[in-house]
């Protein structure tokens, strides 16, 4: 057994890959979060109930219809985004007038709602959800175990990650949707309809909580205040990071995973606080965030 | 934000004084109600209604939402307990110690907070609020899930026994009556002028030579700082300190209790913690579907009522309250 300033590597990389699981969540949420605040200007807060809905449906479609983990990957944020899109046709859209607080305060309202309403059905206790038996196993790499499921939630999410960065970025859609955020009137002016746009944005946004979610389901079990927590530690980890810039979402969101899993190692008292406290500094250092544009 | 109109100057004098006049008569409600309702209700309803106004000193007035008001209400309390419990202060200095500490924590929490606007205002007392909750999960002090349990109330001044409710009955509303009227008195100061001039144009504040951040750091910490009286006096009422005043869903809470009774008013808070804990209370039995209801009733505050209760009354009488 090697060890790494005096703790066994195998304790060190396998915290380090808990951290890349957790930071693959945080990044998948905050872009989201953050792909939505750009083009509605409102923070979702229902976006850890979001989560939380794409584990259950995932939990729900293999008791009920069958579906295994590969369709519920497909299945539950085609289903959640459409719930998205319906929320924001009843609700969201009569709020861009309005301050920005006011969408915070609808959010979370309509987040108590679905908590509420699962933990109705689930109880508060945790469901588990199984491997699937094409990912079961792992490899012994020597120094570590490597189970293969966390490695393709690690792959899954930095694939879409960089797929949704690319999309933004670099096609004439992604084009589009940035010209409409600096400016929609212009946009539409040119006949482009950004009414439609912007709800296809938020069932996109929402869809990709629903597919952290799913992802998280076999690793945590399916619980309705699984999101709750999430969503907070994914405020703060937006707050540093900025919501002006994708691909800084995307590195915020791994940095600060792996960083939380080496404070489990090195100093687990802090390990639910270590981001918080990360925060503090970067907000007195940086206020801007790591990667912001100054408002 | 929407707001009350502002009475023109030749109004009767009835309408003038709306809000001296509302004050008397909830003065007088108060001194009755305990002969008709639980008293140790009515302290906690009146605990509650200070810690909203506290709250509602910030975003009703400069516009300010914080997302962790939890933090001070909470932190107070564990502090009071601490304070009544361990160290054996009398009551008065219990509440002053856990005050205090929530004045200071309202002075780092808002100077970091005060560094970004608008919506990650919002996220980062949040944030600060959800860590300072892992504090005290793990703090040995703070009894974990247990919380602080049989907080002694003791004898104000060494003199009256608030073992008896009644006593203690009337320095809770003691207490709460001067937290309005200290939060009356800020709004109408010069002060207060500015808080306001900042909630509607924050760059024109500047422009006019306001150094605003110190404007809206004070403004802060005054509203941290009687959250924390309002969360010291409940852990003497209740005579324990737990966790569920310092999570998150306390932060929500006093945000739907000041939203329901009206942003920006000065007795909405007060009405709207009234009909959120009446309504805890009557539906306890409903379980989980209370926060259901919670949230149904934040959304249809947000899209159909935005003045809130004693909001909407205001603006149809065309007066201040």
């Amino acid at each position: 057994m090697v060890d790494i300033f005096g703790i066994p590597s195998a304790a060190l990389f396998g915290q380090l890959l808990i951290g890349l699981i957790n930071g693959s969540f945080y990044a998948l949420l905050s872009l989201g979060l953050a792909v939505i605040f750009g083009m509605l200007n409102i923070i979702n807060f229902t976006h850890g109930a979001q989560y939380m809905l794409g584990a259950l449906s995932a939990f729900l479609l293999l008791k009920y219809s069958g579906l295994g983990y590969w369709s519920a990957l497909i299945v539950a944020p085609v289903l959640v985004g459409i719930v998205g899109v319906i929320i924001e046709r009843m609700f969201l859209q009569w709020l861009y007038k309005l301050d920005h607080l006011y969408g915070l305060l609808l959010t979370f309202g309509l987040a108590l709602i679905i908590e509420g309403v699962s933990r109705n059905y689930l109880g508060s206790a945790g469901l588990p959800y199984a491997l699937p038996d094409s990912l079961r196993g792992g490899q012994n790499l020597g120094f570590m175990f490597l189970p293969n499921y966390r490695v393709w939630v690690i792959v899954a999410s930095l694939t879409v990650c960089l797929g949704t960065w690319f999309v933004i970025e670099r096609t004439r859609l992604g084009a589009n949707l940035r010209a409409a955020t600096e400016n929609p009137m212009l946009v539409r002016a040119f006949g482009i309809n950004v009414p439609r746009m912007i709800t296809l944005t938020y069932g996109f946004g929402v869809a990709l909580a629903a597919f952290a979610g799913v992802m998280a389901a076999p690793i945590y079990n399916v619980s309705p205040n699984m999101g709750s927590e999430l969503i907070i530690v994914v405020f703060a980890v937006v707050v540093i990071g900025g919501m002006g810039s994708i691909l800084g979402a995307i590195v915020t969101g791994f940095g600060l995973g792996i960083v939380e899993g080496l404070t489990k190692v090195f100093f687990p008292e802090a390990s639910n606080t270590v981001i918080f406290v990360i925060m503090a500094i970067v907000l007195l250092i940086s206020p801007a965030g790591l990667f912001g544009r100054r408002a | 934000m929407e707001r009350v109109v502002e009475p023109s100057a030749k109004v009767m004098p009835l309408r003038r004084h709306s809000e001296w006049i509302t004050f008397g008569v909830m003065v007088v409600v108060l001194l009755i109600a305990p002969f008709f309702i639980y008293p140790l209700f009515l302290m906690q309803a009146l605990c509650f209604a200070l810690f909203a106004c506290a709250f509602n000193l910030l975003i009703g007035y400069v516009g300010l939402l914080s997302f962790g008001h939890a933090l001070y209400f909470g932190w107070a309390s564990y502090i009071a307990a601490q304070a009544a419990k361990v160290w054996g202060l009398p009551p008065e200095l219990a509440i002053l110690t856990g005050t205090a500490a929530a004045a200071t924590l309202g002075v780092v929490a808002g100077s970091l907070a005060i560094r970004r606007q608008g919506i990650y205002f919002a996220m980062i007392t949040l944030a600060l609020a959800q860590m300072m909750y892992f504090v005290a999960l793990r703090a040995k002090f703070t009894g974990g899930e247990d919380g602080i349990q049989g907080v002694p109330r003791g004898h104000l001044l060494g003199l009256v026994d608030l073992r008896s409710d009644m006593a203690m009955y009337l320095l809770v509303l003691a207490i709460f009556l001067a937290g309005i009227l200290f939060i009356h008195r800020i709004i109408h100061s010069p002060f207060g002028e500015v808080l306001k001039a900042i909630r509607e144009n924050e760059p024109r504040a500047i422009s006019l030579g306001y150094k605003t951040e110190r404007y809206k750091l004070a403004a802060f910490v005054l509203s941290a700082t009687l959250a924390g009286a309002a969360g010291s006096t409940k852990a003497l009422v209740v005579q324990i300190a737990s966790l569920t005043d310092v999570n998150w869903p306390m932060s929500g809470e006093v945000v739907l209790m000041t939203l329901v009774g009206g942003l920006g008013t000065i007795f909405g808070p007060v009405v709207g913690s009234f009909v959120i804990l009446v309504m805890q209370y009557k539906l306890a039995f409903l379980g989980e579907w209370v926060l259901v209801i919670q949230g149904v009733i934040f959304v249809a505050c947000v899209l159909l009522f935005r003045r809130g209760i004693i909001g909407e009354i205001a603006n149809w009488l065309r007066i201040r309250l």
